[in-house]
């Protein structure tokens, strides 16, 4: 990615990289940006409905969502609105405490996944040695496998424990990240505050976390937003599968798999759960896209044709 | 739609100019280290299935047959996988084995993996490339409409459908079809597929509607923004504005001038696609019950089959790092630009 990833000279070059703005500095400037954008306001404000569910819908279960309440697959009723599930347990209780874990695990995967994948990242770009290649082509050699590919693998040898999936989804991110953190930090490591710093002798973990890592906050925040997205499908597709979190827990994907055999009596057990995955994504994902285009939008005004 | 979320799902797959090397080497030299760079690529993603698979800490027997295993059955199963032998040895072994794509008996089938695999590879071929198939042309389409139209209604319009559909995991959009063509609303296609075993998916052609169409779904809302950003790019270039500024019509500018020269990132698009679908077809194929290689993969995973996990995590990766390696190939011929720089 030598020289040729320049699709954006002019944004980053407008916001000229200043060496001393924080990291944190840079991205409350793009966080505000992006609140501007109408996508970001209309997919937080979806999110934030999730995750509320997720997390305070426990509270206010009408029943224990481990309590059998009635016949298997039951229609709707007035106490049970969502009807029953594949043994008797209220769908609406199952549903309310069965978005913790999806939401939990996506988000600390993402962020050991990010994490991970920029040391990585801006090591091998600022190494400028044959550590960039060893590194770069170790990251190939995990992309080889598809995401689910990589989870199931482990977990199929490992057993089937939340934390486990956590590793093994952050292990599938970190490779693409690391890709897109060095490809970002190529443009910093030759600028001049970067040489200036070395000539002074600031040690090199210093001027990876001082100089480089404030000036790629942009695509890192991008990279945040779509993986969780991701992160989401991936680790609810596991529990669709039957290999992530077990019964009796709680678990949106998991409850998709359990009540998919009386799709045609109760629909319900297998759509409120798909509908909550899928408003779950569509916010994270439309909160990822007013970030990318605050980021992409930098220092420009319009879109030049 | 901004560009970086084109080019963070093309992650995998580098644009051309990246592969780019450096001047003095022929086509056939820079093939050759691509292929062997394939081939090492491959030998390290064997490697670590084998780490993962037989040395890993935890004894794999008592994973493969569970705690209620007799001691014959116990014996058996380590001199199958030879795990009484020291791990250098089983290394080569194993690697011997493997290179000459003997993967040993399926645990839970007791048939040759090689078998039961061939029975599901032609069915997941027939999923992927017609999938290929229609998402690639429709792609393009939709991309050569929103490129045409950028900033208005239309654009707008595709932009957040695509937005909406990009954001929805696959098995779920597939539970939605479910949902709505074969249980609650209309019962046009069947739910699950029926195929029995060793039929070909070709002659089960209702069966394969919704499986195909989920995939579909979920590959052409990103495929048409790739399509859509190389056909702006192409539409603002200077022969472009020569073309309109002769007074040629619209139409004729749009698709005989701009279209071809747009098509070029159809290549890696096809490699992007398929390398996707590859873990794709994963829950799809377990979703609709559709007997392919990556129902194949989850059945495997919840029985323990450890030799089919270990036959079908190779060929993923495999097909993986040969869908690359041809898209590179072909993006090398149909791009002069680095023909010539390989060349010089």
């Amino acid at each position: 990615m030598s020289t040729v990833t320049t699709t954006t000279p002019t944004a980053t070059a407008a916001e000229a990289p200043a060496a001393a703005v924080s990291s944190n500095h840079r991205a409350n400037v793009l966080g505000r940006r992006a609140l501007r954008i109408r996508q970001t306001q209309i997919g937080l404000a979806i999110t934030a409905v999730m995750v509320f569910i997720a997390f305070v819908g426990p509270y206010f279960a009408p029943h224990d969502p481990h309590a059998l309440v009635g016949l298997a697959f039951g229609k709707p009723s007035s106490s049970m609105p969502l009807g029953t599930d594949y043994l008797g347990h209220d769908v609406l209780s199952v549903l309310l405490a069965g978005g913790r874990t999806v939401v939990w695990m996506s988000l600390v995967s993402v962020l050991l996944g990010l994490a991970a994948g920029t040391v990585i990242g801006v090591a091998a770009a600022y190494s400028r040695s044959w550590i960039d290649g060893a590194l770069m082509r170790s990251t190939d050699v995990v992309l080889a496998f598809p995401n689910i590919v990589l989870v199931l693998l482990f977990v199929s040898l490992l057993g089937p424990k939340p934390w486990l999936i956590v590793l093994l989804v952050a292990a599938a991110w970190a490779p693409q990240v690391a890709r897109v953190a060095r490809g970002a930090a190529l443009e910093i490591v030759g600028k001049e505050f970067v040489e200036s710093s070395e000539v002074l002798g600031v040690p090199q973990w210093r001027i990876m976390v001082r100089d480089i890592l404030p000036n790629i906050t942009g695509p890192l925040m991008v990279e945040f937003g779509i993986r969780v997205t991701w992160s989401v499908g991936l680790i609810a597709g596991i529990s669709f599968l039957g290999a992530g979190i077990q019964p009796p827990a709680a678990d949106w994907g998991l409850m998709i798999n359990q009540n998919r055999a009386g799709i045609v009596q109760q629909p319900w057990g297998v759509l409120a759960p798909v509908l909550c995955i899928a408003l779950l994504t569509i916010g994270v994902n439309m909160t990822a896209e007013g970030l990318t285009r605050a980021v992409a939008g930098g220092g420009r005004k319009e879109d030049p044709r | 739609m901004a560009s970086e979320s084109v080019t963070n799902t093309m992650a995998a797959v580098p644009s051309p100019s990246s592969r780019r090397v450096a001047a003095g080497t022929s086509v056939w030299g820079w093939l050759a280290r691509r292929l062997l760079t394939g081939v090492a690529v491959l030998w390290a993603v064997g490697t670590l299935v084998f780490i993962a698979t037989q040395a890993l800490p935890g004894d794999t027997s008592t994973i493969v047959l569970g705690s209620t295993a007799t001691p014959q059955q116990i014996a058996a199963l380590q001199q199958q996988f030879g795990l009484d032998r020291p791990l250098l040895e089983q290394y080569v072994l194993w690697l011997g084995h493997v290179v000459t794509f003997d993967f040993g008996d399926s645990l839970v089938a007791r048939e040759p993996v090689t078998q039961l695999i061939g029975q599901r590879i032609g069915n997941s071929l027939v999923l992927v490339s017609l999938s290929v198939l229609i998402s690639l042309p429709l792609s393009f389409l939709v991309g050569l409409l929103t490129a045409a139209r950028r900033d208005r209604p239309l654009d707008h319009g595709v932009s957040t459908v695509s937005l909406v559909l990009a954001s929805i995991p696959d098995f779920v959009k597939g539970l939605l079809l479910v949902l709505l063509f074969a249980t609650t609303v209309f019962h046009v296609f069947p739910a699950v597929s029926l195929i029995p075993a060793g039929d070909s998916a070709l002659s089960h052609p209702d069966e394969l509607v919704l499986p195909v169409a989920t995939l579909v779904l979920s590959v052409v809302p990103y495929l048409s923004r790739l399509f859509r950003a190389s056909m702006i790019e192409v539409l603002d270039s200077e022969y472009i504005q020569v073309a309109r500024l002769k007074g040629l019509p619209s139409r004729t500018v749009l698709l005989r001038h701009a279209a071809p020269n747009a098509l070029v990132p159809a290549v890696q698009g096809a490699a992007l696609t398929l390398a996707y679908l590859l873990g794709g077809i994963v829950l799809i194929e377990f979703l609709f019950g559709f007997p392919g290689l990556g129902a194949a993969l989850s059945e495997a995973v919840n029985g323990r089959d450890l030799p089919v996990i270990q036959a079908i995590v190779l060929l993923f990766a495999g097909a993986y790092i040969v869908f690359n390696i041809l898209a590179d190939l072909a993006t090398v011929y149909l791009t002069p630009r680095l023909r010539t720089e390989l060349r010089s």
